[in-house]
């Protein structure tokens, strides 16, 4: 059919499925925003910032694992994305983004909000392409979803020059994709995962350490089936929470540099890590050297490049992690004895009862754990639960009881303070009917909470938890360990107004001082569903605990004062 | 560990971006270029990029694993079983012994490619390891200019 660029746009959008796209239009996108006027195929979110439309996007593609999809205007339009395409790359997220460009005649000339996108963007996208020919338009859109969501999944950028979305052409969509350089996914070999499965057989302390690709590829009832099969215990990273469920016995909880003890002293007296969609990253394993020192490494990931990168492994398997999950569960089924670990699980429980997640709660002062581990309480399993970046998210990540995968949404890996408003917007686009809340705390709300008047607007209620300490709290708690308590640049005593400003956005406000306000809060939030900021002033100079040390080794943690008075006594 | 010096040879999509996507993915991660040379593969639609880099082991089974997953990459070739061959350029005021010039381009397997008023230029194409000794070597004929031209290496 022919169709001008802008066009062949939107139809390739639709041939993918796409349902909504979050978005800001500017001069260089236009035509493609004139197309978006006309159709009627797909939603279009007009978030406040560019920086939250790909964050939005990546939300979105979280929550229900298929490609997001953002759209952004050239310059200025195209720098606010990169946060947002970095933080998806980071964590492995499928999207699409597509920018506008100059017209071709003026590339290169420095013409107004002319910039190179495509050169910006290469070390933080999974690929991208600068479209020069109303030719290549449909095959390039094909390709762009194809890699995004195939292989380990990453974003793709699509910088479309304005002269292009303009030109008209012939629109084929094609039905498949040819890119012979390319390698998607290298199916496991039958041979690499057997020597795993006897490795394990003869493990005496095996362990499951599991990383967010576990996520990703939806392996989630697989692992959990491997873990009751054979009875060995689980420690998930920040990206896995949910992989196992919080109530399951044979989850540890969390490891690395928040890790709870019973994980982190599990990593360092293993004698057989299985690493499953992980990619000992220097928040989980601290001191590389003493980094599971007494273990052998099994590695399954769909990234060669992953495999050794930063320990030697014993016995590499590259494929995807449900694939070979299932492939060990079929190779230890029939063999493996539950019995044969029990010792080592008595030995983790014994250390679980010592020093369990705790925290001393207070009836002064409202504790920042305590208001995650209410909220667990109170929402439970049908929540989203998103988060910005510092102590509120290490609180997030201890104390909620994450029933499933895709429960979480955070950015792990580039660790991107303002993602969890507009991440929330998206993750409830993608499930209107949960409740969406965002754990956030007062340095990092600010960040984009220009999204305030878009979850308005758009009647997508996001509830914001503040857990204001009047700081920025992660630094300072730094601060204190080791700059000596000057708190250079942290201290946020200088507050807004928080429920004037959701109140200015048409949302609600609440400011809380107690633990009935924060209960009567919430659960008013959730009736009248509106976006709503919840200000919770909570214990100023709480630390997130335990704690290694950056660089430390892993069993070297500082633990909160308390310990279970029982001494590990059952 | 200690480091290497490694020929990686790379076949790539001839494509106007590829070679930013290659030497960028070398700067941002910290990697050593020490020659590159690029060049069309004849009859193709694909480009050959030759790099000499240097690093420890883990580095260089890194960089290999890093190229392989650029999507317009095909084939990464990276083992010591290569044929290399690295050019030079060298422009010598004619003040010096044109003799003496030509007998060390010959025994360098080159030879002196033009003579002007006042310069001559010896061109040599050896192994880059005798290409070294040859630059070393040119030093006491006063070496107006030297171009080196990266190595190139096709498997045995």
């Amino acid at each position: 059919m022919n169709m001008n660029g802008a066009q062949m746009v939107c139809e390739a959008l639709v041939a993918e499925g796409v349902k909504t796209v979050f978005g800001y239009p500017g001069g260089a996108i236009m035509n493609v925003y004139d197309a978006i006027y006309k159709q009627d195929g797909f939603e279009h979110i007009l978030n406040r910032h560019e920086q939250a439309s790909v964050h939005a996007a990546d939300g979105y593609a979280r929550a229900n694992g298929e490609v997001g999809v953002a759209m952004v205007t050239s310059g200025p339009g195209f720098t606010n994305a990169v946060t947002g395409l970095a933080t998806a790359y980071m964590d492995s997220i499928p999207l699409v983004v597509i920018s506008g460009q100059v017209p071709q005649f003026l590339l290169g000339t420095d013409g107004f909000q002319e910039i190179d996108a495509v050169g910006i963007s290469r070390p933080c996208t999974k690929h991208n392409y600068l479209v020069r020919s109303i030719d290549d338009l449909p095959r390039i859109l094909k390709e762009a979803f194809h890699i995004a969501r195939t292989g380990r999944p990453g974003p793709v950028l699509v910088d479309i020059p304005k002269d292009i979305t303009a030109e008209m052409g012939d629109f084929v969509y094609p039905d498949e994709v040819d890119i012979p350089s390319y390698l998607t996914v290298p199916k496991a070999k039958e041979e690499d995962v057997s020597a795993a499965v006897e490795a394990i057989l003869k493990a005496k302390k095996p362990l499951l350490y599991l990383g967010g690709g576990v996520i990703l590829s939806n392996a989630s009832d697989s692992i959990r089936e491997l873990a009751a099969l054979s009875q060995i215990p689980t420690v998930e990273t920040l990206m896995a929470l949910g992989a196992m469920g919080a109530k399951n016995p044979l989850r540890l909880g969390m490891l690395g540099m928040h890790g709870n003890y019973a994980s982190n002293m599990a990593m360092s007296e293993t004698d057989l890590i299985i690493s499953l969609g992980a990619r000992f990253d220097d928040r989980v394993t601290g001191k590389l050297s003493e980094f599971g020192k007494y273990a052998k490494i099994v590695h399954v990931d769909i990234d060669p490049a992953n495999i050794g990168k930063l320990v030697n492994v014993d016995y590499p398997i590259v494929g995807d992690v449900k694939e070979v999950v299932e492939m060990m569960i079929s190779g230890l089924t029939g063999k493996v004895d539950p019995e044969q670990y029990t010792d080592w699980r008595e030995i983790l429980a014994r250390y679980d009862a010592l020093y369990p997640q705790s925290f001393e709660d207070s009836d002064e002062v409202i504790k920042p754990q305590w208001v995650i581990e209410r909220l667990g309480e109170l929402v439970g399993e049908q929540a989203i639960i998103t988060s910005d970046v510092g102590q509120h998210q290490m609180w997030a990540a201890q104390h909620f009881p994450f029933d499933r995968p895709r429960q979480w949404i955070n950015s792990g890996g580039l660790g991107t303070m303002g993602f969890g408003l507009p991440a929330g917007i998206g993750a409830k686009k993608a499930f209107p009917d949960k409740t969406v809340i965002n754990v956030t705390g007062d340095g990092s709300i600010l960040m984009n909470m220009q999204e305030l008047i878009t979850a308005s607007e758009y009647k997508i209620p996001v509830i914001n938890v503040i857990l204001n300490n009047h700081f920025l709290g992660m630094v300072r708690q730094w601060q204190t360990f080791f700059y000596e308590g000057r708190y250079a640049e942290t201290d946020l005593t200088f507050q807004p107004n928080y429920k004037a400003l959701a109140e200015s956005c048409h949302g609600i406000g609440y400011d809380v001082t107690t633990k009935e306000e924060f209960d009567a809060a919430l659960k008013d939030a959730i009736e009248k569903d509106k976006v709503a900021f919840i200000n919770i002033q909570v214990a100023r100079f709480e630390d997130v605990l335990p704690m290694v040390p950056a660089n430390g080794a892993l069993n070297n943690m500082m633990l909160p004062k308390i310990a279970n008075p029982d001494k590990g006594e059952k | 560990m200690t480091e290497v010096r490694r020929v990686i040879s790379i076949v790539v999509e001839n494509e106007s971006s590829v070679l930013s996507r290659i030497s960028g993915l070398f700067s941002g991660r910290g990697y050593n270029i020490e020659t590159l040379t690029v060049a069309p593969i004849p009859g193709s639609k694909r480009s050959r990029v030759t790099i000499e880099t240097r690093g420890d082991e883990r580095t260089i089974v890194q960089i290999t694993k890093q190229l392989n997953k650029l999507i317009p990459v095909y084939e990464v070739i990276e083992h010591s079983e290569m044929v290399e061959k690295e050019m030079v350029l060298v422009k010598f005021p004619l003040t010096e012994s044109l003799a003496d010039i030509e007998v060390l381009c010959e025994a360098y397997n080159g030879t002196i490619v033009n003579v002007g008023l006042d310069m001559c230029i010896g061109m040599v194409a050896d192994e880059p390891s005798r290409v070294k000794h040859f630059i070393e070597a040119v030093g006491r004929y006063n070496p107006i200019e030297i171009v080196r031209g990266g190595v190139v290496a096709i498997e045995r």
